[in-house]
């Protein structure tokens, strides 16, 4: 069968036999530096807006919210469960919607929406990335199919880089289906190696940090 | 390797060294298979008997020309020649060398470079010091002579013995004469092709430079492409003619973007390559090896 | 060579405007990984690229742990794993899933393993249609070309070609402005990635720990593959499995930033399974397709096993002289550049393409960007013996065989080889200009291909042992 013989062909190739354990592996290299918390967040900001992102630092929840109702509008937008969202009287903006009964509901709301809502679970401050887990507060297709997406973070949330990550949260699949990482807008340079933004997922992005 | 730290103290820039008298620490036999890196040089004892045996002991280089240089570009072996005896070595000729094998190596037949290299050992098997105007044939002898004779003991360790002490001419200079200005010069615009196998097999990419710094009138115009490969890579040139013609006239698109009118480098086979495209192209920028520069007045 | 490799060859040099747009790109490439590996940048590069080989050695010489591992975390999480000992078994699986499903509709995401298994084909032959997301793939899909480069599929195309493209294909008018273009490609990808049944990706890496796949993109197209088709296949090859999820902290660092200058690419997806209980969309089945295809083969070889550290960043490629000068379709097949010319004759057989191998001036530039460290000029060379023992056994190539070891012999005898040279020079020596033309006769073998592209050096009088000689002499009296 293809898995019997698939693992047979590799312990001969090796000349390893059935059981035995591997040798040692060589240790990770996990290297986090010590950075406060104002330089991790200077840091974000510098390498998203070096993506063309857009930042905001929020000195209050109510400062966050106001920086989103300024951009959208009266424009639709999908919101994400997370309770920071509703910590920042961000869900109670009028265009705002949250708390979908079903995924197709969401689903439908999405295509649709313009701008898509959420929070993040931690935010890379070395590449400028946010980190999303799939989970009940945070639906994935809501930072993928609106065209603009917008984060809001408190700023504890901000980590120095992947390798405090990885330290922090070794085995990231024991959390969740799924862990994204989202490094800026969306983008393409498949064609004479011209940029364009915005191709599949959201060509604009803001990060707000509370 | 191990540069036997014998400095050259009189040749500062400008100056002319002396022909034969010049005192100087004892030359150290390279312990073989020298490992980590250059070891510091030894202290002359004080020992007047000695000083004054030394002071008329002139150090010898054996040199290994390539077959190509002997063939096709003797004047290049002539300068390297002029250079050592300018700066107080004295070069010998084993006579009987011939190649080190490498066009057959990088052709894929082991055992016919196998046969070539084991002549090459058997010439060399005494030199103190080798100095070769190649970074190509000095890659294939101090790294793929062990691998070819993996199974063969008593040429592996000859491999090894000699390893340490097999030295590209540019290198020689600088690490084993400790010499950087050889009293030189050119009154010409130059540019410098990084050749492929010194620039990754030997690092050699600053050292030239600096010997070319020195050389009085000689102008040093970078050009974009200098690490990029030329096309010679031995068979390749005659196997896939039309890239590696094609490659060629990359590189002298960069030459002539550099303004230069003569190109140096390291190795004949690169220069052969750039040439004969600068040839066929109808340009008029020359080329010249290293050692042609360095000995020219 | 065959005839239409040959010919493929020369018209990729004879046109101007391909040579541009290949090297134009990998030069922007080029530059842009230059930029972020740089010391001052990514201090630690090096030490990186020492790590990511030891742990892709350690990985790759403990393949059976590793690859049970990743299958039992995969089915602890809910998920299913596949192996499939060749493009057959790969298309099987996926044709029943589809006939299981109901599906008609698979959407792509970026897979050269799919490339390689001619994923396509075999289900648009069965009636199941794949499209490609990845924009350079969607556009050589609808060119029916295969990709030409590992991570910029379209690399040869003008904006040009994709209107005729696009307006031949899709039945709109002729557009020629990049972003229009993107655009367009959205829009009707869009509808595909709605409609779809089954989202079909690669991996860049399968962690062993985790039961996960590691899917990096740009556009966003790997998250639509795989987040709303009901369905997620995951195809990759065997030797995609890294240990642990630490370990990406090493090689998301180099990937990114090797193959296209960024630090990260902008979407990074770890993905361990179906939706769990509680989680709100995703995939409702999670599938990984563990991928032989000869990759067993190549593990035997002790020396050569290297090339299966391969993360496909294809830095190899873009620094690649030669790859730049014939470009990514005159490569036999799947994979070109210097990976592919260890790959290729390791999978198909030396003799399949014998000139493979020879076809690089070994320049070493794909060595010093590798991040995990492959030796390729050292591959290339161990290939080279292997074709040459081949062919000897097969009795090809006499001429050169027997030209070598004439040679040799020469080179052993050094009054031989003094005598040839001598020879040489007195047939055509002593000339200042360097020679364009000789006569018919000898215009023959590699004095032809020389003379074809470059001039000759005007043979010298006297060699230099010559000269050596009559200086000694002189000196002496």
């Amino acid at each position: 069968m293809p898995r019997e013989d698939i693992l047979h062909r590799t312990r001969t190739a090796l000349g390893r036999a059935v059981g035995d354990p591997p040798a040692p592996a060589p240790p990770p290299r996990l290297n986090v530096p010590e950075v406060d918390l104002d330089a991790r967040v200077a840091s974000l900001f510098a390498n998203i807006e070096k993506l063309a992102g857009k930042t905001c630092r929020a000195a209050s929840p109510a400062e966050a919210r106001a920086y989103v109702a300024a951009l959208i509008g009266d424009r639709s937008a999908a919101a994400s469960n997370a309770p920071f969202l509703r910590e920042c009287g961000i869900t109670d903006l009028p265009s705002v919607r949250a708390n979908f009964a079903s995924v197709e509901e969401l689903r439908a709301f999405c295509s649709d929406a313009e701008f898509g809502i959420t929070s993040a679970d931690y935010a890379l401050a070395d590449t400028g990335s946010l980190v999303l887990f799939s989970s009940q507060e945070e639906a994935r297709m809501i930072s993928l199919l609106p065209p603009v997406h917008i984060a809001v973070v408190p700023r504890e949330r901000i980590l120095t880089g992947l390798d405090e990550l990885l330290t922090g949260t070794p085995l990231p699949a024991e959390r969740s289906s799924s862990m994204l990482f989202v490094t800026g807008p969306s983008r393409t340079a498949d064609i004479e190696q011209i940029l364009v933004r915005g191709v599949h997922g959201p060509g604009e992005i803001h990060v707000i940090v509370v | 390797m191990n540069p036997p730290g014998r400095r050259a103290p009189f040749l500062a820039s400008g100056q002319r060294p002396a022909q034969v008298l010049r005192p100087g620490p004892d030359l150290p036999r390279p312990t073989p298979a020298a490992g980590a890196g250059p070891s510091p040089p030894p202290q002359p004892a004080a020992n007047p008997g000695r000083d004054l045996v030394q002071f008329c002991f002139v150090p010898r280089a054996s040199i290994f020309v390539t077959c190509i240089v002997d063939q096709l570009f003797p004047k290049v072996g002539l300068a390297m020649l002029e250079v050592l005896e300018r700066i107080g070595w004295q070069a010998d000729f084993p006579e009987q060398q011939t190649c080190c094998g490498q066009p057959a190596f990088n052709t894929g037949f082991c055992d016919e470079a196998r046969t070539v290299a084991r002549h090459f050992l058997d010439v060399f098997r005494d030199a103190e010091y080798i100095v070769v105007p190649s970074g190509s044939c000095t890659t294939m002898i101090a790294h793929h002579y062990a691998e070819l004779f993996a199974a063969e003991t008593e040429w592996l360790e000859l491999s090894h013995r000699l390893e340490p002490r097999i030295w590209e001419f540019s290198k020689f200079l600088l690490e084993v004469a400790r010499v950087e200005d050889v009293g030189a010069s050119l009154q010409r615009v130059v540019t410098f092709h990084d050749s492929c196998h010194g620039l990754r097999g030997l690092g050699i990419k600053d050292g030239p430079r600096r010997l070319l710094s020195h050389v009085r009138g000689l102008s040093l115009r970078e050009m974009d492409a200098a690490e990029e490969c030329c096309g010679f890579g031995g068979t390749f040139s005659v196997k896939f003619p039309e890239v590696s013609g094609g490659m060629a006239r990359t590189k002298i698109d960069s030459i002539m973007r550099s303004g230069a009118e003569l190109v140096v480098g390291v190795d004949v086979s690169c220069l052969l390559q750039i040439q004969g495209a600068l040839a066929r192209a109808g340009l008029s920028v020359g080329t010249m090896h290293l050692a042609e520069v360095l000995a020219h007045r | 060579m065959t005839g239409a490799q040959e010919q493929k060859i020369r018209q990729t040099l004879d046109d101007p405007n391909l040579q541009l747009a290949i090297y134009s790109a990998t030069g922007r490439l080029m530059s842009h990984r230059k930029a972020v590996v740089a010391p001052d940048v990514l201090p630690d590069y090096q030490e990186l690229r020492t790590q990511a080989n030891l742990v892709k050695r350690h990985a790759i010489e403990n393949l059976d742990y590793y690859l049970e591992q990743f299958e039992s975390q995969v089915v602890a999480r809910g998920g299913k794993v596949i192996w499939a000992r060749d493009a057959a078994e790969v298309a099987a699986f996926l044709l029943d899933l589809a006939k299981r499903k109901g599906a008609s509709l698979v959407v792509k995401s970026k897979s050269m393993t799919t490339e390689e298994v001619d994923l396509n084909e075999r289900l648009e032959r069965e009636g199941v249609a794949p499209v490609e997301t990845d924009l350079g793939e969607y556009i050589v899909q609808i060119a029916h070309e295969r990709p030409y480069h590992l991570v910029a599929p379209a690399l040869h195309k003008t904006r040009f070609d994709v209107a005729d493209l696009f307006s031949r294909e899709l039945g709109i008018p002729r557009e020629t402005a990049i972003e229009k273009q993107t655009k367009i490609a959205r829009s009707v990808l869009r509808q595909k990635f709605l409609a779809a049944d089954i989202g079909v990706s690669g991996a860049n890496f399968l962690v062993a720990d985790s039961g996960a796949v590691v899917i990096v993109t740009n556009e966003g197209n790997g998250r639509m593959t795989t987040t709303l088709p009901k369905v997620h296949v995951a195809i990759a090859g065997i030797e995609k499995v890294i240990p642990r999820a630490q370990d990406l902290a090493v090689f998301l660092k180099l990937l990114g930033r090797s193959a296209t200058g960024q630090p990260l690419t902008v979407y990074t997806s770890f993905l361990a399974g179906a939706r769990r209980p509680g989680e709100i969309d995703g995939p409702q089945e999670f599938y990984v397709v563990l991928l032989d295809n000869g990759r067993t083969r190549l593990l035997a070889d002790r020396e050569k096993r290297q090339s299966l550290y391969c993360i496909r960043c294809g830095a190899c490629l873009n620094h690649c002289p030669v790859y730049r000068k014939v470009g990514g379709h005159s490569y036999p097949g799947v994979y070109g550049g210097p990976i592919g010319s260890i790959l290729t004759p390791q999978y198909s057989g030396v003799l399949h393409d014998p000139w493979l191998p020879f076809a690089s001036s070994l320049c070493g530039a794909c060595a010093d960007v590798c991040p995990v460290k492959i030796e390729i000029p050292k591959l290339l060379l161990a290939l080279r013996s292997e074709v040459n023992q081949a062919q000897a056994a097969s009795g090809a190539n006499r001429l050169e065989r027997f030209g070598f070891r004439a040679w040799a012999w020469a080179m052993r005898h050094p009054h031989i080889y003094e005598m040839m040279g001598f020879l040489g020079s007195a047939l055509f020596g002593d000339r200042e200009k360097w020679i364009r033309k000789v006569p018919r006769v000898f215009r023959i073998g590699p004095l032809a291909a020389w003379l074809s592209q470059r001039d000759l050096p005007p043979l010298p009088d006297r060699s230099f042992r010559q000269l050596w000689r009559a200086r000694r002499k002189a000196a002496k009296n």
